[in-house]
């Protein structure tokens, strides 16, 4: 069963929530805020607060696209996007252990898997 | 386990020697409040004031131990309190080199220690020394570098 | 053969009552050198300290160990007592036997072993102790002052008063700072240059005040009380003591392209101009980077127009040196330039401004003469979204970690201004956090919410992007959970302030130190704030850290306390603990120089006589005016040459040893 607290997503995220100020300029440059159900100020909050099993739910994780402009312009350095990320990792990782084998990935990517999902995997490797 | 400073010394029990260099500004004002706070600590621990932690000669650390010290430490202001602004800083990199070197030549790294204590901290200083002192007991009797000279 | 006496302090029962005081004598009397020991109730009332001073007498001691409370507290009493006696201060050591010894520990055979040894480490370092003589130094009784804003005027006018002559060096070609660039000053709303020109003016007619405007500081040499600047006069082009300010060149000159400082680049002047109307000292000055004369060889049009005959296009920078007591850094600050923060648009549109070009386009005497404007095209604005925090607490490395403190109460400055100004203007205000401490500070803020309507959204914008001639702003709405996205004429960026770049360079000059913000350091930062580390170097206004006009004012009055109470002193007397080298041993490695903290140690070729051998060598020597007694040198170097007085190498050494013993 793979863990869902608060440390796990620091720990995959990279980041640090308690630089968080309150600005909200995350949410007031996320281009897809409307379309969320947790903004991204909130991801840093919750985060921050250990209320992980709302987020792993949130449909936020599919709206988010990755452009990374919350963590851009964060003028504290905490990166949003990374939670939303590191987020999706988990729910990809309850899904199937923590690893994929790379004859699975094809099967995988469907209709229900989040395309960002896919780009930041890539992304993350790519680094 | 906390050290108990009021059971008196028996006979035969070891009594570490602990030199302490404070600077004048903030880890002697430290000890003098652990003083006037009634914090204890070893009488084992001995204060010599220098003005700055900076003015602590590496030789003085050396000549400590070549007169049978068993543990050294040196306390000054948090980097960037120094009241000399930059004397703390000297004092850091002096002593990482010495105490490196002291740590080859068998003296082990236990056995010194660099601090900052502000004059506020009375409480770490007193904390500081149960603790340094503590741990130089259970290290024992320092027996490198002595001079063989003035032991008997 | 040193004499020493020992004066073990019962302090009471505070050491009496851990410490058998009576043993102590007894084991101190066995340590070579005492001559004499005794202990006495309260060693520090006037029979314990006279019971000291006959000792002295009786037994001819040469000097004195007193095993008492810690030196912090009545090392001072001891070293009057000595003197008072006719011995040296400075043969008095102290042992802290209460503090350190008799209230940490409980147990009296402990505690009194300890006492013994910490009387015989100062015993041993007493007998090391030499007589040391505080040097004295004489004092300049001239102040300067660097920077001509509200900062260095008050310093200076506050000096003046007191009866001290005072030199102001300021680069603009007037004085007058920041605050003669503003409209109105919160939270009175008064205006900035009803407040500011008659200190201006005072400052420029005050018989003890001089002007150096158009100047830099070139040099600094020195030390507390016997500074010596060199000040380099820029040549204006035009001869100050025949201009009369009538400013007919400056309508004359032809040349118009260049960007007007004053107005923050928001029109243009002419290559000779005078900055405004108000300026101190109302003298012409020309551009030679945007002179057409200086350019081309032509022109000339203003020598041909002053009847004064005042323009001089053969003038030189002249070179300036003087003696100074003290000097005051008052070099003010700068707005950042916020196109690094690509997103509000800033350098893009021309609607996007910073704080202090609202505040040049506010004013009566601004580039659009006090019309409010869009700067794009002219076109009067119906909604002004205001975003603070531009740049400030940000740790992103674009913008600065610390609250610039001012903005919070300008931008609702602004506010109040625009909606009394022009109800029908609808402004938006984005803040993390409103701060407002200050007198009548919230009250303000309050008002511009409740009296004036404007809408404080808490969050931050995320862009701000043209669209079809106007601003469109997108932001959060924390308090109300949305994303709001608004429609603007213009947008004003609170933007961060930063210490004035040339502050940076002063401050090497003046080996005064400054933090990872480039504001200046205090030397304590609460109880030393308006004074440098570096003695006769003070702080006055926002180069020490970011304040608004009240608080620069009461800094830089203060400030000139603290100068006018150096100046005051006939002779400074010096630490006798310093650093001294012997020249015999130096090898002019300068290593000691390269530590030290104040620029106290400099390299001088000498003629030295090595045990009947004449050389000469460069040898270090510390200027005992200026060293701290800090002893960093005394490590770094190499050959032993450097030592410190009061804490010798020896003294320390011969503590460690009667420790270890």
């Amino acid at each position: 069963m793979p863990e869902t607290t608060r440390e796990t997503v620091l720990r995959i995220s990279g980041t640090n929530t308690r630089k968080c100020m309150l600005c909200g300029k995350c949410s007031g440059s996320c281009p897809a805020y409307d379309a969320m159900d947790y903004r991204p100020h909130q991801f840093v909050a919750m985060v921050e607060r250990g209320e992980i099993a709302p987020l792993l739910q949130s449909k936020s994780l599919y709206a988010c696209m990755s452009c990374f402009a919350c963590v851009e312009r964060c003028p504290r350095g905490v990166q949003p996007a990374s939670l939303i990320e590191a987020l999706r990792a988990m729910v990809l990782r309850e899904r199937e252990h923590t690893r994929l084998p790379a004859q699975l990935i094809p099967e995988l990517i469907d209709a229900g898997t989040p395309q960002q999902a896919v780009v930041s995997a890539f992304r993350k490797l790519s680094k | 386990m906390p050290l108990n400073t009021s059971a008196p010394a028996q006979t035969g029990e070891y009594r570490p020697l602990i030199v302490a260099f404070c600077c004048n500004w903030c880890s002697y004002a430290g000890a003098d409040l652990a003083g006037s706070s009634r914090l204890t600590y070893p009488a084992d621990v001995k204060i010599i004031r220098v003005p700055c932690s900076c003015r602590v000669n590496p030789l003085f650390v050396l000549k400590a131990f070549e007169r049978g010290a068993d543990g050294v430490i040196l306390c000054g202001c948090h980097p960037g309190d120094c009241h000399y602004t930059t004397g703390n800083y000297y004092t850091r990199r002096r002593m990482t080199l010495l105490f490196s070197m002291l740590d080859y030549l068998g003296i082990e790294r236990e056995r010194t220690r660099v601090e900052w204590v502000s004059a506020a901290e009375g409480a770490k200083f007193s904390a500081t020394m149960n603790d340094f002192a503590r741990t130089i007991r259970a290290l024992g009797e320092n027996r490198k570098l002595r001079d063989l000279r003035c032991g008997n | 053969m040193q004499k020493i006496g020992v004066f073990v302090c019962w302090c009471g029962s505070n050491i009496a009552g851990t410490v058998d005081v009576g043993r102590v004598v007894e084991a101190v009397r066995q340590e070579p050198g005492v001559a004499f020991a005794a202990d006495y109730q309260y060693m520090c009332s006037d029979s314990g300290q006279n019971l000291i001073k006959s000792a002295v007498k009786e037994h001819g001691l040469t000097g004195i160990v007193v095993c008492s409370c810690s030196p912090r507290m009545h090392e001072a009493t001891f070293k009057k007592t000595a003197a008072a006696a006719g011995l040296n201060p400075y043969m008095v050591e102290i042992a802290n036997i209460r503090e350190h010894c008799s209230w940490i520990h409980k147990n009296m055979e402990e505690a009194t072993e300890k006492a013994i040894v910490l009387a015989r480490a100062a015993i041993a370092k007493v007998l090391k102790d030499a007589p040391l003589t505080s040097g004295t130094t004489e004092v300049t009784k001239r102040a300067l002052v660097i920077g001509g804003g509200i900062a260095g005027i008050q310093t200076a006018l506050d000096i003046a008063e007191a009866g001290f002559a005072v030199d102001i060096v300021e680069k603009q070609p007037t004085i007058g700072g920041r605050m003669a660039q503003l409209d109105k000053t919160f939270p009175t709303l008064d205006c900035s240059a009803c407040i500011l020109t008659p200190k201006m003016v005072d400052a420029g007619a005050n018989e003890n005040i001089e002007l150096f405007t158009y100047s830099e500081v070139e040099s600094v040499k020195g030390f507390v009380g016997n500074f010596t600047v060199t000040i380099r006069k820029k040549a204006r082009s035009v001869r100050a003591d025949l201009c009369t300010g009538c400013g007919e060149c400056t309508e004359k000159c032809p040349s118009r392209k260049t960007k007007n400082e004053f107005n923050m680049g928001m029109d243009t002047r002419g290559a000779i101009y005078i900055p405004y109307a108000q300026a101190v000292p109302k003298i012409a000055v020309i551009d030679r980077e945007h002179c057409l004369h200086f350019k081309t060889g032509k022109c000339g049009l203003c020598e041909r127009t002053c009847s004064a005959k005042a323009i001089d296009f053969a003038q030189e920078d002249e070179l300036v040196t003087r003696n100074y007591g003290a000097i005051v850094m008052a070099t003010g600050f700068q707005m950042i330039d916020p196109s690094g923060f690509g997103e509000f648009g800033y350098g893009k549109s021309k609607d996007v401004l910073t704080s202090l070009e609202f505040e040049r386009l506010m004013n009566a005497a601004g580039p659009t003469g006090g019309h409010l404007v869009c700067p794009s095209d002219g076109r009067h604005p119906k909604h002004i979204v205001f975003i603070q925090c531009v740049g400030s607490r940000d740790t992103s490395g674009c913008g600065k970690p610390y609250c610039s403190k001012i903005c919070c109460m300008y931008t609702a400055k602004h506010a109040i201004l625009v909606r009394d100004k022009y109800p029908d203007v609808s402004v938006t205000v984005f803040y993390i956090d409103v701060r407002t401490p200050g007198k009548n500070f919230d009250e303000f803020y309050r008002r511009a919410v409740e009296e004036y309507g404007v809408q404080y959204v808490k969050g931050m914008v995320g862009k701000v992007t043209r669209e079809g001639g106007r601003l469109k702003v997108q932001g959060s709405d924390l308090l109300n959970d949305r994303q709001l996205h608004l429609e603007a004429d213009m947008v004003v960026l609170a933007a961060a302030i930063e210490p004035d770049p040339t502050a940076r360079s002063v401050a090497s000059m003046l080996t005064a130190s400054i933090d990872t913000n480039g504001f200046m350091t205090e030397a304590h930062p609460k109880l030393r704030p308006v004074e440098s580390p570096t003695a006769g170097v003070f702080l006055s206004g926002v180069c020490q850290g970011p304040k608004d006009i009240p608080e620069t004012v009461a800094q830089a009055s203060a400030c000139a306390a603290k100068v006018i109470g150096l100046l005051c002193k006939q002779k400074l007397v010096n630490n006798a603990c310093v650093a001294s080298s012997d020249p015999l041993l130096c090898n002019g490695c300068s290593s000691c120089e390269k530590v030290c903290p104040y620029g106290a140690i400099t390299y001088e070729e000498r003629e030295l006589n090595d045990k009947g051998v004449r050389r000469t060598a460069r040898v270090a020597v510390v200027n005992e005016a200026v060293c701290q007694g800090c002893g960093a040198c005394t490590v770094a170097c190499p050959s032993g040459a450097m030592d410190l007085k009061g804490f010798t190498n020896q003294q320390i050494m011969a503590e460690v040893d009667a420790i270890c013993r």
